[in-house]
């Protein structure tokens, strides 16, 4: 086990270094002075000189990326363009409601499409099947902000049930966040449920076919213990392996969702670092995605051990 | 590529004997209303400037938010142009970037695919730089190079080719990599045929059907992206209508007029449905195996 978990920390370094050489090439290879791109057009003639001897302009390319990697590495994202604060300062600030989203949506995403998913097994090739796997391929096709104008309009305009927008902090009361959150994680849930769905579907039609199903069957067993003690378990690997693959379809998700429903979340942190084009910030975002991506993939091959344990490192 | 599909089809059609009553040729209801809604979508973009009753980017103050009228079909936008107008242009743009995505993806994966697939040095490298490809979230990735050389139909283009590129090398990679162990493979290495020989005339037809049904997919996730980004403000610009700029254009004025957001939005939503239906039917019917699989992605 410790020997694997070290091979596969180790496996994870070499993605992360593409993504920073990805993102450190991209700035580098775009026609135009990269001290300007990273200035932004306000700035004199002595910033640009300043942010040339920073980023080693002068160096060969490869310095150049040494000595930004050991900037990264030191914690150093940039400063922001507009607002002159460390990049990780902006998002630390705004890390809580996105995570806030993010794990809800995570949670609903589960709690619906599982059940849904089992059920279709079960009932393959029936009605109840047809439903399931319909919408799922709506939850794939209409986009999280169209779905999220739909609730808005029917549950907070129509219906007047819920708040049209906003966030509350779940430390300000848990009634408050809950009814600004709700609309938000159920859009953005759309697409990870249909995701899910479909592979818990997949994954249960596997297993139910197996012998010990039949056998537990066959020695009386209540349906509900057969489909949930017995064939979801063994068929939650490939469940976990679409939540893990899927975290980075929801941060993009996340960002439309959050300028839609005006939560001030790392989304927003983007669509603001766009409009302003503060390529630091757009920048410094995406290697903390993908190091999070990357990290939550790690934690949920790790989780293979647990959920199976024939699955033995 | 036809005879090729017909091979693929016809054991698929014998293996699966019961099938709905209601089915045109091999196609389901589902999969020809989708073709049908497409081919409309199609038409629409090709003659928008026929159909059109309006110019899409003429402003007028006068007409600012006027509803749905015999004259505005669809009332206008906030400048007072004809909402009807700007949807049916917007067609173009988001047809444009899905097939240009989707084909794009295909020529750049395939070569790096069957590369990868073939050689064991390259093969390490390769995948290496494309799992660091995917582990970048696509739309911030697309938001990065829009951000850096500024919006064009080209650069956005770009921006949401680039993070499709990865699933059509590991697809290619994968087929090549089960072919490659076929009997017939290893017999044509052994009579000696010549490296480009045994990828185009043995392993590429094999990467064929999964990839016109991997090309589906990225179509609707591209003209997705698209509008996700025109949606974002880091798209192409109003001055050319999409459906997604028409949509950002629109949340301002979403309590007073919220047909801004839902036609558009509905369009879109059908498109990509059409797309990711013709998709899945097929995948029916090139690869029956996996009928139970997952989706798309």
């Amino acid at each position: 086990m410790t020997g694997y978990l070290i091979r596969r920390v180790l496996a994870a370094v070499p993605v992360m270094v593409v993504v920073a050489l990805f993102v450190f090439l991209l700035l580098r290879l775009t026609p135009g002075d990269p001290a300007a791109i990273i200035a932004g057009d306000m700035a004199t003639p002595e910033q640009l000189e300043r942010i040339r001897g920073q980023l080693g302009l002068n160096e060969p390319i490869y310095v150049q990326f040494v000595t930004w990697s050991m900037q990264l590495l030191t914690g150093d994202f940039g400063t922001s363009l507009i607002s002159q604060t460390p990049v990780t300062t902006l998002i630390g600030q705004r890390l809580e409601p996105t995570v806030s989203l993010a794990l809800m949506t995570i949670l609903l995403s589960v709690l619906i499409a599982v059940p849904m998913g089992v059920v279709a097994a079960w009932r393959h090739g029936t009605w109840i099947d047809n439903i399931v796997m319909s919408a799922s391929v709506l939850g794939f096709s209409i986009p999280v902000f169209v779905i999220g104008y739909i609730f808005i309009q029917i549950f907070a305009i129509e219906f007047k049930l819920l708040p049209v927008q906003g966030f509350r902090s779940i430390f300000n009361g848990f009634g408050g966040f809950l009814e600004r959150a709700i609309l938000p994680s159920l859009s953005l849930a759309s697409i990870y449920i249909a995701l899910i769905a479909r592979m818990t579907r997949a994954s249960m039609l596997d297993v139910l076919g197996e012998d010990y199903v039949r056998t537990a069957r066959a020695k009386g067993l209540g349906e509900n213990i057969v489909l949930f003690r017995h064939a979801l378990r063994n068929a939650a690997v490939p469940i976990m392996t679409v939540i893990g693959t899927g975290f980075a379809l929801m941060i993009s998700g996340v960002v439309v969702t959050e300028s839609v429903f005006n939560i001030p979340g790392l989304g927003r942190l983007t669509v603001d670092a766009i409009l302003a084009r503060d390529y630091p910030v757009i920048q410094g975002l995406i290697l903390f995605t993908s190091g999070l991506y990357v990290l939550i993939n790690l934690l949920i091959d790790l989780s293979y051990a647990f959920l199976d344990p024939r699955i033995r490192y | 590529m036809a005879i090729n599909l017909d091979k693929h089809a016809e054991p698929a059609l014998e293996r699966r004997g019961r099938r709905p009553a209601l089915r045109i040729g091999r196609f389901g209801p589902a999969a020809i209303l989708a073709g049908l809604c497409l081919l409309a979508i199609t038409l629409v973009a090709v003659l928008a400037a026929w159909l059109a009753p309006h110019d899409p980017i003429q402003m007028n103050p006068s007409n600012r938010l006027k509803p749905a009228s015999d004259a505005f079909l669809l009332g206008t936008d906030a400048y007072g142009r004809d909402l009807l107008s700007r949807i049916l242009y917007g067609a173009r743009i988001s047809l444009t970037v899905g097939i240009g995505a989707a084909v794009v993806s295909v020529a750049i994966g395939l070569p790096l695919g069957l590369a990868s697939g073939f050689f064991r040095v390259l093969d390490g490298i390769l995948m290496r730089v494309m799992d660091g490809l995917m582990a970048i979230p696509s739309v911030l990735l697309a938001i990065a190079v829009v951000s850096l050389t500024g919006a064009s139909l080209w650069t956005v283009l770009v921006a949401i080719t680039i993070p499709e590129i990865p699933r059509v090398v590991r697809l290619v990679r994968a087929v090549v990599l089960s072919a490659r162990e076929e009997p017939y493979v290893e017999a044509a290495i052994a009579v000696g045929s010549s490296l480009p020989k045994i990828m185009w005339r043995h392993l590429m037809p094999n990467t064929m059907a999964p990839l016109i049904v991997q090309g589906t997919y990225i179509c609707a996730s591209a003209i997705l992206t698209e509008s996700i980004l025109s949606f974002l403000g880091a798209g192409i610009g109003t001055e050319t209508p999409s459906w997604g700029n028409i949509m950002s254009e629109g949340r301002a004025y979403f309590q007073l007029k919220p047909s801004l957001i839902f036609w558009p939005g509905l369009l879109l939503s059908v498109c990509i449905l059409s797309i990711n239906l013709l998709g899945d039917a097929a995948r029916d019917m090139l690869d029956p195996r996996l009928k139970q699989r997952g989706g798309p992605r």
